[in-house]
C-alpha cells in the first residue's frame, strides 16, 4: 500500500498441472508486509495459503506455473538468479515449518545445523558460531543448550524440535520470518510456549512475520493484520481488531462461527458451513464461497467479486453482499 | 497401584472402569500407559476425555473395547466384565460396542467399494439376506447425510475427508451400538468440516439413544458435545466433573493450565503471557507421587511423596490435587 513494505505479493497465480487438469491454487493475490509487522494468513486445508508462502519463498514444486510479482526489500524474487536467491533464503527470508522434521537434517547433530547455518550466511569461526548457536537455544527456550548441540533432531521432543527450527531460522536476524502451521502439530500447551516464542522474538528483533494457520484464535491475539483465503483467493483483509470486531465477508463470519465455543453450553448445536470448498480443478465463474453461502444471489454465481476496499482502506473484502447490519442489528 | 475412582453422578452406569491399568513394553523397559483409572459413564451420557498426546487416553479407550488387553482391572459393559470375555462371548458383546477413529480416510480399505464397507459389520454379524444387509445400508447412509444410491458403488478415494468421517460412522452405527468410543473424530478435519461432523454426532446419539467416550485434545470440542470432562495426564485422571462447571472452575492446575492455552479467536483476549512450563515427561518414567508436579507452580514435597487420589471437591465434581484451585 506504499513504499514502505519489505514484502509486496503482486497479482501472483499459481498453477500446477494435475492428471485431472490445470489446478489454480493461488488466484491472482496481492499481499504486503510491513517492516516489523505481523501479517496472519487464515484458510482451510486446500485454500493455497501453503502454496502463496511457497511461492514467497520460490520453494514450489517443479511443475507449477508463477506469474506475477513478489517484492522483498527491494528486489524482485521472481527475477534474482538461483544463487542470490539462496544466499537471500536462510539470511533475510526465513521459514519454520509445520513438521520441524521437514527442515531439521536426521542425521546431523543440532549443533552442526545451526553452526553450518551461521557460517554459511555470517562468516563466523567455529568458536564464535559455536557460542551463538548456545546462545539462541537459550533464547528459544531449550534447558542445557550447551548439551543439546551434540544430540540429533530424533532425540528431542516435537516441541524442542520445533524450538530448534525457529533457533535456525532466526539465527541470521531475518527480516521476515514465514511461520507454516508451526503449532499445529502441537499439543495445546506446548502450542502457546511457542506461539509466545515467536512473538517474543518478533517484537525483540523488530522482525516482520507471516504466520500462516487453519485457527482463528491463533491469529486473533497475535498478528496486526490478518487475510483470510478461500479457494485460492484472499477474500479478506483487515487489521486484526478490525477484522474480529466487523467480519465482512460471510466466509469469515462463518468460519469463526463454526469454532466451538468455551462459553457455549454443552450440546450447542454449531452453526456448520453447509457443503464444502469447490474443485481446484474446475473452477466456479462467480464467487468461490457462493454455492455454501447463506446469502448469495444470481449475481453471485455469475460474477465474481474482486476484492476491494469500502470505508476504510485497510478493510477489504470480496463480496457483493458483505455482512452489514447483521452485527449491528444482534447488538 | 493406587485406585482412583470417581463416582458418576448417575447410578445407572452403562460403562464402569475400575482401577484400569495398561501397560506395555518398550524395549526392555514398560510404558506405564493407563496407570489406574476407574470412571462411570451413565446410560445416554457423553463423556470427553481430555489430555495431550501420550496421556494414555485413546489406549483407555482401546482398552475399554478390549482392542488393547488392560494389565490390570476391570471394565463393565451394562454388567458383564468385558475383561473375563474372550473368544465368541467377546465378539458377541462387541456389537454393542463401536470405535471410531481419528483419520477416516486412513481407517476406509481404499479397495472396497462404500456399501460393502458399511455392510461388513452386518456380514460378520450374520445378516444373511443380501435384500436386508442392502436396505439396512440404505437406511444408515442416509441417516449421516449421504445419498445411498451416489456413494454405494464408490471407492473411499472419491471422497472427502469429512465425507469419509460420515461412512465411518455409518459403518459404526449399522449394528445399533449402545456405546461408541470416539477417538479424536474431528482433529482431522477443516473447521467448517469439523461443525457437521459434531452436529451429526450430536443428532445421531439422541435418535439412536447412544452413549459416548469422546476423546479429544481440544477443549472446545470436548466441552461441545460432553455432560462430564475428564481430564487425563500422563495415565492417570487429573479432575472429573460436570462439563460447564470444570471450565468455570477448574480444581486442577493442570486442568486451568488447558483452558489457559486455548488460543481465543478474539483479539481482546490478550494471549496470557505466563508461559507453560515444561513438557510432560515420559511414560516410561513417570514423576513419584503427583505426575502433573515437574510442571506444577504449586508442587511442594507432599506432591513428591504422596500421589493424590480423586476427591469431591464440589457436587460433581472430583479431583485428584493435594492444592487444588477451589
Amino acid at each position: 500500500m506504499n513504499g514502505n513494505n519489505l514484502l509486496s505479493v503482486e497479482d501472483v497465480v499459481v498453477d500446477l498441472p494435475t492428471p485431472r487438469g490445470n489446478l489454480r491454487a493461488v488466484d491472482h493475490v496481492g499481499l504486503t508486509v510491513g517492516a516489523g509487522r505481523t501479517l496472519g494468513i487464515v484458510g482451510e486445508s486446500g485454500c493455497g495459503k501453503t502454496m502463496l508462502s511457497r511461492a514467497v519463498l520460490q520453494l514450489l514444486p517443479k511443475k507449477a506455473k508463477l506469474s506475477g510479482r513478489v517484492m522483498f526489500d527491494g528486489q524482485d524474487l521472481l527475477q534474482l538468479p538461483p544463487e542470490k536467491l539462496r544466499k537471500l533464503r536462510g539470511r533475510s527470508l526465513a521459514v519454520v515449518f509445520q513438521d520441524p522434521m521437514t527442515s531439521l537434517n536426521p542425521v546431523l547433530t543440532i549443533g552442526t545445523q545451526l553452526i553450518e547455518t551461521l557460517q554459511e550466511h555470517l562468516e563466523l569461526d567455529d568458536a564464535a558460531a559455536t557460542r551463538r548457536s548456545v546462545e539462541l537455544l537459550a533464547a528459544v527456550g531449550i534447558p542445557a543448550p550447551e548439551q543439546r548441540l551434540a544430540q540429533y533432531p530424533h532425540q528431542l521432543s516435537g516441541g524442542m524440535r520445533q524450538r530448534v527450527a525457529i533457533a535456525i531460522a532466526l539465527s541470521c536476524e531475518p527480516k521476515l520470518l514465514i511461520a507454516d502451521e508451526p503449532t499445529t502439530a502441537l499439543d495445546v500447551t506446548i502450542q502457546a510456549q511457542i506461539l509466545d516464542l515467536l512473538a517474543r522474538e518478533q517484537r525483540r528483533r523488530h522482525m516482520a512475520m507471516i504466520i500462516i494457520t487453519h485457527d482463528l484464535g491463533v491469529v486473533a491475539g497475535r498478528t496486526d493484520e490478518v487475510a483470510v483465503m478461500y479457494a485460492g483467493r484472499v477474500v479478506e483483509r483487515a487489521p486484526t481488531p478490525a477484522l474480529f470486531k466487523k467480519m465482512r465477508m460471510p466466509y469469515t463470519e462463518a468460519l469463526l462461527a463454526a469454532l466451538p465455543k468455551l462459553d457455549a453450553a454443552p450440546h450447542t448445536p454449531l452453526p456448520a458451513i453447509s457443503g464444502r470448498p469447490p474443485d481446484p480443478t474446475r473452477p466456479l465463474k462467480g464467487c468461490s464461497f457462493s454455492p455454501r453461502c447463506r446469502y448469495a444471489v444470481a449475481r453471485c454465481q455469475n460474477e465474481k467479486p474482486a476484492l476491494e476496499a469500502t470505508e476504510t482502506k485497510a478493510h477489504q473484502f470480496a463480496c457483493f453482499h458483505p455482512i452489514e447490519a447483521h452485527a449491528d442489528a444482534n447488538a | 497401584m493406587m485406585p482412583q475412582s470417581a463416582p458418576s453422578i448417575s447410578s445407572d452406569a452403562l460403562l464402569e472402569v475400575d482401577n484400569l491399568v495398561v501397560e506395555y513394553p518398550v524395549g526392555s523397559r514398560i510404558v506405564h500407559a493407563v496407570s489406574g483409572v476407574s470412571l462411570q459413564i451413565a446410560r445416554g451420557e457423553t463423556l470427553g476425555l481430555v489430555g495431550e498426546s501420550g496421556c494414555g487416553k485413546s489406549t483407555l479407550g482401546r482398552a475399554v473395547l478390549q482392542l488393547r488387553r488392560p494389565t490390570a482391572g476391570r471394565v463393565l459393559f451394562d454388567g458383564h466384565d468385558l475383561t473375563a470375555m474372550q473368544g465368541d462371548v467377546l465378539r458377541l458383546m462387541r456389537r454393542r460396542v463401536q470405535l471410531i477413529f481419528q483419520d477416516p480416510i486412513a481407517s476406509l480399505n481404499p479397495r472396497r467399494k462404500i456399501g460393502d464397507i458399511v455392510a461388513e459389520p452386518l456380514v460378520i454379524a450374520g445378516v444373511k439376506d443380501p435384500e436386508r444387509r442392502r436396505q439396512l445400508v440404505y437406511e444408515v447412509l442416509s441417516a449421516v447425510g449421504l445419498d445411498p444410491t451416489l456413494v454405494v458403488g464408490r471407492l473411499p478415494h472419491e471422497f472427502s475427508g469429512g465425507q469419509c468421517q460420515r461412512i465411518c460412522i455409518a459403518r459404526a452405527l449399522i449394528l445399533n451400538p449402545e456405546f461408541i468410543v470416539c477417538d479424536e473424530p474431528v482433529s482431522a478435519l477443516d473447521v467448517s468440516i469439523r461443525a457437521q461432523i459434531l452436529n451429526l454426532l450430536e443428532e445421531m446419539k439422541a435418535r439412536f439413544g447412544l452413549t459416548l467416550l469422546f476423546i479429544a485434545h481440544d477443549l472446545a470440542v470436548v466441552k461441545a458435545v460432553s455432560d462430564r470432562v475428564a481430564v487425563m495426564y500422563l495415565g492417570r485422571l487429573c479432575e472429573v466433573g460436570p462439563s460447564e462447571q470444570l471450565f468455570a472452575r477448574p480444581a486442577h492446575p493442570y486442568t486451568a493450565l488447558l483452558i489457559e492455552a486455548i488460543p481465543m479467536p478474539d483479539p481482546d483476549v490478550r494471549p496470557a503471557e505466563t508461559v507453560p512450563v515444561g513438557e510432560p515427561p515420559s511414560p516410561i518414567a513417570p514423576p513419584s507421587g503427583c505426575r502433573f508436579r515437574t510442571r506444577c507452580p504449586r508442587a511442594d514435597q507432599r506432591c513428591s511423596d504422596e500421589m493424590p487420589e480423586l476427591r469431591a471437591v464440589a457436587p460433581g465434581q472430583f479431583v485428584a490435587c493435594h492444592h487444588p484451585l477451589i
